[in-house]
């Protein structure tokens, strides 16, 4: 197979998405008067974008966005143990809380940033989206099952129960949901240029679902569950509490994007693996001079 | 645009009556669940007839499941799926002729019998129309959702546990108005017309969500 060969040499970092369509978009047909400035800021995150560049600076970053992360958590635990004050109903339970709301910020965050890269697979096929988009799935998948996991054992104390089939509780418990049938989407499709598209699909057809989604499940727990006094949060939060939660928001944000950089790089690195073996093996296949001659 | 629309529905549905496969399959496969449900909770018919709704809108749920993994499979298989791709008629055209033809002959089933499997459950006659009502609105939904789940899934062998994984969240808003709605056809504290209303909204949306969605699955798996 000349071709493809020829394809995944042309392509280096081995990306099957960068078929012969992918235009440059400094030449994709711009709207008339478009702003300059917005075409500089294009530019350059296109420049940010490629491949090769893109792992020179992430891997120049990461080590200072994952300490900048480690710094934040660090504070931010420190605030919300020994700072912040106990719950006057709550208690020590309160405390939950700190890791909880940032877990389910991040979970709902990640389904965004995929459903963005999802556009970019699917309107310019940049390779880069489908890294990130990928990527992005387990992390998001991990920290809503941390926000789940936390607000049951929050919920055991104060609720009496693990867990309560509230409305936030259950849209959750769908986004997990979700995010298991886009990882397993993704592991089925073997060819990662064909997964990419495929899993891009899912993930809008998914975006435009979870708004409904979230309507409906709401509508269900109050015809299911009248006057509910389950409710987290309550009375506006003292702001004693509001700083160590902002801190910990901070915090697990750029750890999240700490840890979505890393898992991109080692997509791409998985990748460029995935082109040399099969690159070897077709240089160890290709029939010799003689007998193609024959 | 009338023409090849009507062509390829018309080719689906003696397909499907020729073979006789999946649509006469999923009904028998409702019939199990509806016939399953007694044997898990017990034979009480006061139980059965106040959660009779929500057992028929479940077993209609899982019995659409059933026969979509085909919808798009079989033509990949024999190739068909490729010529219908390069057709001058819109692809988007094909994939609605095609799940029409699919809800005709196993959502529209499901919804008719629903009230005879009714009186297993002991329904009362305005429950009974009531569901069926509402799977007759409802159930156009979960085929289109589950269109772009078959598209997806079209070339994976063994696809049909991936389809199901990936769909059911997103049936989720279809199930619980379909079963509010059948619920407020017996009385209840919404008027029937709300949900039923959001319920024919839902069939609408997913109608171009799905239509659009497996178009472009199809077009992309390539």
């Amino acid at each position: 197979m000349p071709r493809l060969c020829e394809n995944r040499i042309d392509n280096r970092h081995g990306h099957a998405a960068f078929r012969g369509a992918l235009r440059p978009s400094s030449a994709l047909p711009g709207r008339a008067g478009a702003g300059y400035t917005a075409r500089m800021a294009q530019g350059f995150f296109t420049r940010l974008a490629q491949p090769g560049r893109f792992m020179r600076w992430s891997g120049a970053a990461l080590p200072w966005i994952g300490g900048l992360s480690g710094v934040l958590l660090l504070a931010g635990l420190y605030l919300s143990w020994f700072v912040a004050p106990a719950d006057y109903q709550q208690g020590e339970t309160v405390r939950i809380m700190f890791i909880h709301v940032p877990a389910a910020w991040l979970g709902v965050f990640f389904y965004g940033a995929m459903a963005v890269s999802a556009l970019g697979t699917l309107v310019w096929r940049h390779p880069l989206a489908d890294v990130a988009q990928r990527a992005a799935a387990p992390i998001g998948a991990a920290f809503t099952l941390i926000c789940l996991v936390t607000g049951s054992l929050w919920g055991k104390p104060m609720w009496g129960t693990y867990w309560v089939w509230d409305a936030r509780l259950t849209s959750m418990l769908v986004l997990l949901l979700i995010y298991a049938g886009l990882i397993a989407l993704w592991r089925t499709i073997e060819d990662p240029g064909r997964a990419a598209r495929a899993v891009a699909i899912l993930t809008l057809v998914g975006a435009v679902n979870l708004p409904i989604i979230k309507f409906s499940v709401n509508w269900w727990s109050t015809l299911h569950q009248p006057a509910s006094i389950l409710r987290m949060g309550g009375p506006t939060i003292h702001p004693t509490m509001l700083y160590p939660l902002l801190v910990m928001i901070a915090a697990f944000s750029v750890l999240g994007i700490a840890l979505h950089l890393a898992a991109m790089r080692t997509e791409i690195l998985r990748r460029r693996v995935r082109t040399l073996a099969i690159l070897e093996a077709e240089r160890l296949d290709a029939p010799s001079p003689a007998a193609q001659a024959a | 645009m009338i023409r090849p629309f009507l062509a390829v529905l018309v080719r689906d549905l003696r397909l499907a009556g020729r073979i006789g496969g999946s649509g006469a399959l999923s009904l028998v496969f409702f019939l199990m669940i509806v016939v399953l449900v007694p044997f898990a909770l017990g034979p009480d018919l006061n139980l059965l007839s106040r959660i009779g709704p929500a057992i028929l809108w479940l077993a209609a749920v899982l019995a659409t499941l059933i026969g979509l993994d085909r919808l798009f499979q079989a033509d990949e298989e024999d190739g068909s799926l490729d010529l219908l791709t390069g057709a001058p008629a819109p692809l988007e055209l094909v994939v609605l002729a095609k799940v029409l033809a699919h809800w005709l002959t196993t959502g529209l089933p499901l919804a008719l019998a629903a009230p005879l499997f009714g009186l297993l459950v002991a329904l009362s006659p305005a429950a009974m129309a009531g569901t069926s009502l509402t799977l007759l609105v409802g159930t156009p939904a979960l085929t289109f959702i589950g269109a772009v789940g078959a598209a997806l899934t079209a070339s994976i062998r063994r696809g049909g546990l991936i389809l199901a994984v990936v769909v059911l969240p997103l049936m989720i808003p279809t199930l619980i108005f379909g079963v509010s709605a059948a619920d407020a056809a017996t009385g209840g504290t919404v008027p029937l017309a709300t949900p039923l209303l959001i319920l024919g909204a839902l069939s609408l949306v997913a109608g171009v969500v799905g239509t659009l969605g497996a178009a472009a699955a199809l077009r992309w798996s390539e």
